[in-house]
């Protein structure tokens, strides 16, 4: 059997995003690390007492504080001369992320601390049961961004932390999806081969509060990369460094809803079809951004298949 | 060991540099501010080898600190008011953590009314965060403390945070003079930080994890005995600090003419002093009292409250904090520490000092001269009826 750090035996639901691209990170930045993690669904998952899914050192402190506790264990492993002794990879989700934790983690940016800051972007708040974040995508339907008579569901965009980890000077900002699992692992070694803050947001399915079928996720997220609905990219010094192409054309972004709950409505009420135009908007948005679209399709999609 | 006259938040300053704190963590607030600004001076000079991380409110502080002190390191912190209630979340996880970080409040009213100035009820309003509590009459006394304080928390049997509490501009701005102790001297009384458990890939441990119904109990408790159980350590200390720096202000309480007092004024911080000044003038009257003064709050030393009060026949309580709907802290506690004594003295409470009204000489010797025509509820001392209309 595999020897992985994240270990089996927790208590994650069939599917979850959020265990795999935790395992992949962990993996792939090996035994010599300290993790700090937020409150949320990762740390409830993985470390209920006696037992333990980590075979690093790890501090679960708060909600809010994962970019604060990690700032302090690297301080404190430099007053102490251990600085060679492991690196500092602080975790969250995104509400723990880009919502509760957004002061903690500027701070963090702001001091230059060499750690590298993972958040695990599930699209709302999923341990309290489906709510929306700042993370959460246009018109999905959660708890408190209900679909109803006169709502379409959250009425907001994604915020877009990446821009927020670039104002911040941040040398190294990376975007991922667990569909990917070799390119998380790369940006995840590269991103502790450089010194300084580093920030990487990993796409990671929730099928419990996406409604999809557990089989279906590494499915799911590679058809929100393949729309152009998440780009994958790095950011290296404030620029926009390398970009996962998508086989032209971009697939719409219908398939990618039509296999969610959370959009659901979106194809079954008059007047969907709207909403599902402007999704689409979003995603061209992106395409024309990031310049996404390959100039030849198919070997890209060798590429993507290899992995 | 060396006279200086200094300013308070100076000579605790220069005390925490001879403690040798690996990481310091601190954010500006009135009137706790002078404390870390000094820190930070010795940092830029050289003097202090510390990693000094100036963080973006104190709730960060408190979770760098909290960071640090798991991995290992000394950890330092210093607050008031405000900033000690923005970390409140993470002073529960601290001691939660069993972790034995060393904080300064600089004690300041709470907002709203906003006021910068002096009474307790910032650290009183944290008393249940499972930290050790210990207040200080004056600048001596506030220095020394966090030399002992830093070998209370780290002792093998307790591994709990201690806050140090200081009256803020009373004894943070004011100057006194003060002995500092030598730096060889203090290396010798507090040795360098001995984690037993800490994060290092070379043991990798899970802090923070999460128990259910059937061990959080469990888990709550032992911090209540390692707390309770701190008593002893925090005598022991004050007992060793005495044989060898010469100083002793009391360890879990202090009294003074207490001998066959029969009315026995009970406080904590720098009110103590002015109380010392009143008892002088009153026994010159021949009024037989004394004092008792509550050096340590957390734990709540009952035992030797009970010793202390146990003869007298009117207790009066000086609260510079209260539970609004409740009453005086520390008026409550003494009157639940003395329920199972037999004849047990009369207790009074007084709210007093709130916002830096001033307590004086003249307001204690009142208190005690007009204690005949109050009655047993806690009341407010010096008020302005006017105000009240």
């Amino acid at each position: 059997m595999e020897k992985h750090l994240f270990l089996a035996g927790h208590t994650a639901c069939y599917g979850c995003g959020e265990a795999l691209g935790a395992r992949l990170v962990v993996d792939a930045a090996g035994p010599n690390i300290i993790t700090t993690d937020a409150t949320g669904c990762l740390e409830v998952f993985s470390s209920r007492w006696p037992q333990s899914a980590w075979a690093v050192p790890f501090i679960h402190s708060l909600f809010e504080n994962s970019a604060a506790v990690a700032s302090g264990v690297e301080a404190a492993l430099k007053a102490l001369g251990r600085q060679g002794e492991a690196k500092v990879i602080a975790q969250g989700g995104d509400g723990g992320t880009a919502d509760i934790g957004l002061q903690c983690l500027s701070g963090m940016f702001e001091r230059g601390h060499d750690i590298l800051y993972v958040c695990y972007d599930n699209e709302a708040y999923m341990n309290t049961g489906v709510q929306r974040s700042g993370l959460t995508p246009y018109d999905s339907d959660t708890r408190t961004s209900p679909f109803g008579k006169v709502s379409w569901g959250n009425r907001y965009l994604k915020k877009d932390m990446p821009a927020i980890a670039a104002a911040h000077g941040v040398p190294y900002i990376a975007t991922a999806s667990v569909a990917y699992p070799k390119d998380v692992q790369a940006k995840v070694k590269k991103a502790l081969s450089i010194t300084g803050p580093k920030y990487i947001q990993v796409h990671v399915p929730c099928p419990l509060g996406w409604k999809s079928d557990p089989a279906l996720t590494i499915k799911v997220a590679k058809l929100a990369v393949e729309t152009g609905l998440y780009p994958i990219f790095e950011m290296e010094n404030g620029v926009v460094t390398k970009v996962r192409k998508i086989p032209r054309p971009a697939k719409p972004v219908g398939e990618y809803l039509k296999l969610q709950g959370r959009f659901a409505h979106l194809f079954k009420k008059g007047g969907g079809e709207g909403e599902v135009k402007k999704i689409q908007q979003i995603a061209d948005e992106n395409i024309k951004k990031y310049g996404l679209l390959s100039e030849a399709a198919e070997k890209v999609a060798v590429e993507a298949e290899k992995e | 060991m060396a006279r200086t006259f200094t300013e308070g938040s100076k000579a605790v300053a220069e005390t925490v540099k001879l403690c040798r704190p690996n990481v310091i963590a601190a954010y500006p607030i009135t009137p706790q501010t002078h404390i870390s600004e000094e820190l930070a001076q010795m940092v830029a000079n050289g003097e202090l080898k510390a990693e000094y991380v100036t963080v973006e409110s104190e709730f960060a502080a408190a979770s760098v600190v909290l960071g640090a002190s798991a991995t290992g390191a000394r950890s330092y912190t210093a607050t008031s008011s405000q900033g000690l209630l923005l970390m409140t979340e993470v002073l529960f996880n601290i001691s939660g953590m069993r972790l034995p970080v060393v904080m300064t409040c600089a004690n300041r009213a709470i907002s709203s009314p906003i006021n910068i100035w002096n009474d307790q009820q910032d650290s009183i309003s944290v008393r249940d965060a499972g930290w050790v509590q210990l207040y200080a009459e004056d600048i001596q006394e506030a220095s020394d403390l966090h030399l002992q304080a830093f070998r209370i928390a780290e002792h093998p049997e307790v591994l709990l945070p201690v806050m140090v509490c200081m009256d803020g501009f009373i004894l943070t701005h004011a100057y006194e003079p003060v002995d500092l102790i030598e730096q060889k001297e203090a290396d010798a009384f507090l040795p360098p930080y001995q984690p037993q458990y800490y994060l290092t890939p070379k043991n990798p441990i899970t802090f923070g994890a999460m128990m259910g119904p059937e061990s959080y109990m469990e888990a709550r408790c032992q911090l209540d005995r390692a707390l309770c159980g701190s008593t002893r350590i925090v005598e022991e200390v004050a007992k060793e600090f005495k044989k060898r720096f010469g100083r002793f202000q009391g360890a879990l309480v202090d009294t003074y003419c207490i001998e066959g007092a029969e009315i026995v004024l009970v406080a904590m911080g720098s009110v103590i002093s002015t109380i010392k000044e009143a008892i002088d003038l009153l026994r010159k009257e021949g009024v037989k009292v004394g004092l008792l003064k509550v050096r340590c709050f957390r734990p709540f030393p009952r035992e030797a409250i009970k010793e202390a009060l146990v003869g007298a026949r009117e207790v009066l309580a000086i609260d510079r904090a209260f539970s609004p709907g409740s009453g005086g802290v520390l008026a409550t506690e003494i009157r639940a520490s003395l329920q199972d004594v037999k004849k047990a003295p009369e207790i009074k409470g007084h709210i007093a000092g709130l916002g830096g009204r001033e307590i004086s000489v003249e307001t204690i010797i009142n208190i005690v001269k007009d204690r005949k025509s109050v009655g047993i509820e806690d009341r407010f001392v010096d008020l302005k009826e006017a105000l009240l209309k």
